[in-house]
């Protein structure tokens, strides 16, 4: 633990609450994902819970988030309400994208987090642009931009980033690009994807100034967190931090035989769970009870369940929303083919 | 009124528009000191800074995907493309991003950007730079797809295109850039998009075309009815996404021929939409197949003389013209 911020116990807490309902909550779309009640892809974020809640704790609520598909721990984090964030796994219209979205779309302007993007590495360049959008503007906002270590070889990564470094020169681009670094582009090792595997050096190659961090430790995250997130909002330049993660579960819900990686290297993994450490750290720190951690689990159990309730309840979207948000409303005759 | 060229009308569509809203902002390669390769930028790096005039690296997804997340906060980012060939390379950015993020956002945000270029065939710029893009851009919901032919129609619909909502790709035609014609004086006149013209009436059969094949199309029509007294009706399309073809189907009733013309390959293409649409709501009304004009099914070459027999000319409007009317 190389940066322990100075503990403040009610603070620790609430984001051990919130790892802990980020972890049942993505549980649960596991089990509704095989009971057929979620479709389409499902990408969940077991393991890396302390890379998120590192950093947007240290975040101010007009900060801007963009992620990759494995966002649902974003939107909770962020604030989004849990039941919409199901509602919208489940396709239904009071989702947090009227149920358009779905899984790797998450969208939920009012909380900060603008998506969810399913084309690794294509988002880079639009955080690119919000943040120097928010300079343009008088703003002294910061934009997080997530993504995992295999949106690195895509060419918008180049593009994106390039640009980002010449912004920030004029102090006009101010974006915390954070690398989950889960070692797995799918099921393809950093090791097979990356020519340079020491993935923070190669934002050098763009003047972003870069450091790695445990991301299994939400001290480690959460203290780089604040100074970096200071530092990017003072000086509109931006920075990028490789936290080093694992993810527990299957790249998505079909990744069922895992051939890319042992049983023994994922139990092996399973020691470094970042909740437990959090745990831990707070047992010896605030003398957290056994007592404390069941009452946090079972409130955050419930809440899950609510969630699923309410999004099996709730109602899919009408057929005339099939023709809204889209140019055709616009400047068309509606998009309407067969309708 | 006054009279402009085309390419000083969409100079002054630019410079009104980022006159009028400061959340107007220009992107492109060799805008700004340069002043664009067809110097349709020159004068506004002087004018507006390089905080609003901005010149990128060599790198269309990485501008393309920025002014997307610009326009995703409040700005109007207008990208040049130095040619609409290059916008392939931001290919992802504009049809997974641009097109798709008010949807998929259940419509949480706006994207107001415009990009916009010189598009289609030129002269000898050969295979990489001698593409027309309507069929691929238009294919896809989510964007606008504009391709104005006089200079009126460029300034008034780039106006609409920045003032909007949604992007929209704004296709120039290079070989229109020095052509001239009379161009509103009011700086808030627009023309929306969506709607066709009618360039010119006729009786006998019904012309339906964009951009630069519309002028084509303008001179074979007069010339037919000096020489051979038919008389077709021309119809600029304007917007290629979305379409207007009522007036095409209200033409097709009265002229019951119609012969539609495109730039460039047949197959999968514009013409073939028109074409089907126009066969299934008047088929009735029909006297003649619908016949489409196109270019040849290659890459552009670069010899002049293989360059000319890949596109369509007189020639062939006029052949079409015959055979719908059974005087081939």
């Amino acid at each position: 633990m190389t940066e322990e911020p100075v503990a403040n116990a009610p603070e620790w807490t609430d984001i051990l609450r919130q790892m802990i309902l980020i972890r049942k909550f993505e549980e649960a779309t596991e089990r509704e994902f095989r009971r057929g009640k979620i479709g389409g892809y499902l990408h969940v974020y077991i393991g890396q819970e302390a890379v998120v809640a590192g950093i947007q704790t240290a975040a101010r609520k007009d900060d801007i988030v963009f992620a990759g598909y494995r966002d649902h721990a974003h939107a909770l984090l962020l604030g989004s309400d849990p039941n919409a964030v199901m509602a919208e796994l489940f396709g239904k219209s009071t989702g947090v994208s009227k149920g358009k979205g779905g899984s790797m779309h998450l969208f939920d302007a009012p909380n900060g987090l603008f998506g969810g993007y399913g084309i690794v590495g294509g988002h880079l360049a639009l955080a690119t642009g919000a943040a120097f959008a928010g300079r343009y503007r008088g703003l002294d906002r910061v934009v997080f931009c997530y993504f995992g270590d295999g949106a690195m070889n895509i060419g918008a990564f180049h593009e994106a980033l390039n640009m980002a470094g010449l912004w920030g020169k004029q102090g006009m681009c101010p974006v915390v690009f954070v690398i989950e670094n889960n070692g797995y582009a799918m099921g393809t090792s950093v090791e097979r994807h990356s020519a340079v595997t020491d993935l923070a050096s190669r934002m050098n190659q763009y003047a972003i100034p870069n450091e790695k961090v445990d991301g299994q430790d939400i001290f480690a995250v959460r203290g780089v967190a604040d100074r970096v997130i200071r530092q990017v909002r003072e000086t509109g330049r931006p920075y990028c931090i490789e936290a080093i993660t694992y993810r527990f579960s299957g790249h998505g819900a079909a990744d069922i035989l895992q051939p890319y990686r042992t049983k023994a290297e994922v139990e092996q993994q399973r020691h470094r769970d970042p909740i437990v450490i959090l745990k831990k750290r707070l047992a010896e720190i605030t003398g957290l009870s056994e007592e404390d951690v069941k009452a946090m689990d079972d409130e955050a159990s419930q809440m899950v369940a609510r969630a699923v309730e309410f999004a099996e309840a709730s109602e899919p979207p009408s057929a005339d929303e099939l023709y809204k948000d889209v140019v055709a409303e616009t400047w068309g005759k509606g998009g309407r083919i067969n309708g | 009124m006054a009279e402009k060229t085309y390419r000083d009308a969409i100079h002054d569509a630019l410079f009104e528009e980022m006159e009028r809203d400061e959340n107007v902002l220009l992107l492109g390669e060799d805008i700004g000191i340069y002043e664009g390769t067809f110097r349709i930028t020159a004068g506004m790096l002087n004018r507006f800074g390089s905080r609003r005039v901005i010149d990128t690296p060599i790198a269309e997804a990485g501008m393309i995907g920025s002014a997307i997340g610009m326009a995703m906060f409040g700005l109007r980012p207008v990208v040049e493309m130095m040619t609409m060939n290059f916008s392939i390379v931001a290919a992802d950015q504009i049809v997974n991003h641009a097109a798709k993020i008010r949807y998929f956002s259940g419509g949480q945000v706006d994207i107001p950007l415009v990009i916009r270029g010189p598009h289609g065939v030129g002269v000898q710029l050969s295979a990489q730079h001698s593409q027309s893009l309507e069929s691929f851009y238009g294919h896809f919901p989510g964007l606008a797809v504009v391709a104005p032919s006089t200079p009126a129609d460029a300034k008034g619909m780039l106006k609409t295109a920045i003032r909007g909502k949604d992007p929209v790709i704004f296709l120039e035609s290079a070989a229109l850039y020095g052509s001239k014609g009379e161009v509103p004086d009011d700086t808030n006149a627009t023309v929306p998009f969506g709607k066709s013209a009618i360039l010119r009436e006729g009786s006998d059969v019904t012309l339906v075309s964009f951009g630069r094949m519309v002028q084509l199309a303008l001179k074979v029509a007069n010339d037919l009815s000096e020489r051979e007294n038919i008389e077709a009706e021309v119809i600029d399309l304007r917007s290629i996404r979305p379409l207007d073809l009522d007036p095409v189907y209200d033409s097709v009733r009265k002229t019951h021929r119609a012969v539609v013309v495109q730039e460039q390959w047949k197959p999968f293409g514009f013409a073939g939409e028109i074409s089907a649409s126009i066969t299934e709501t008047v088929f009735d009304e029909l006297d003649a197949p619908v016949i489409r004009v196109t270019g040849e099914d290659v890459p552009m070459p670069y010899a002049r003389n293989l360059e000319l027999l890949a596109v369509p000319h007189e020639e062939h409007i006029e052949k079409a013209i015959m055979q719908v009317l059974y005087r081939d």
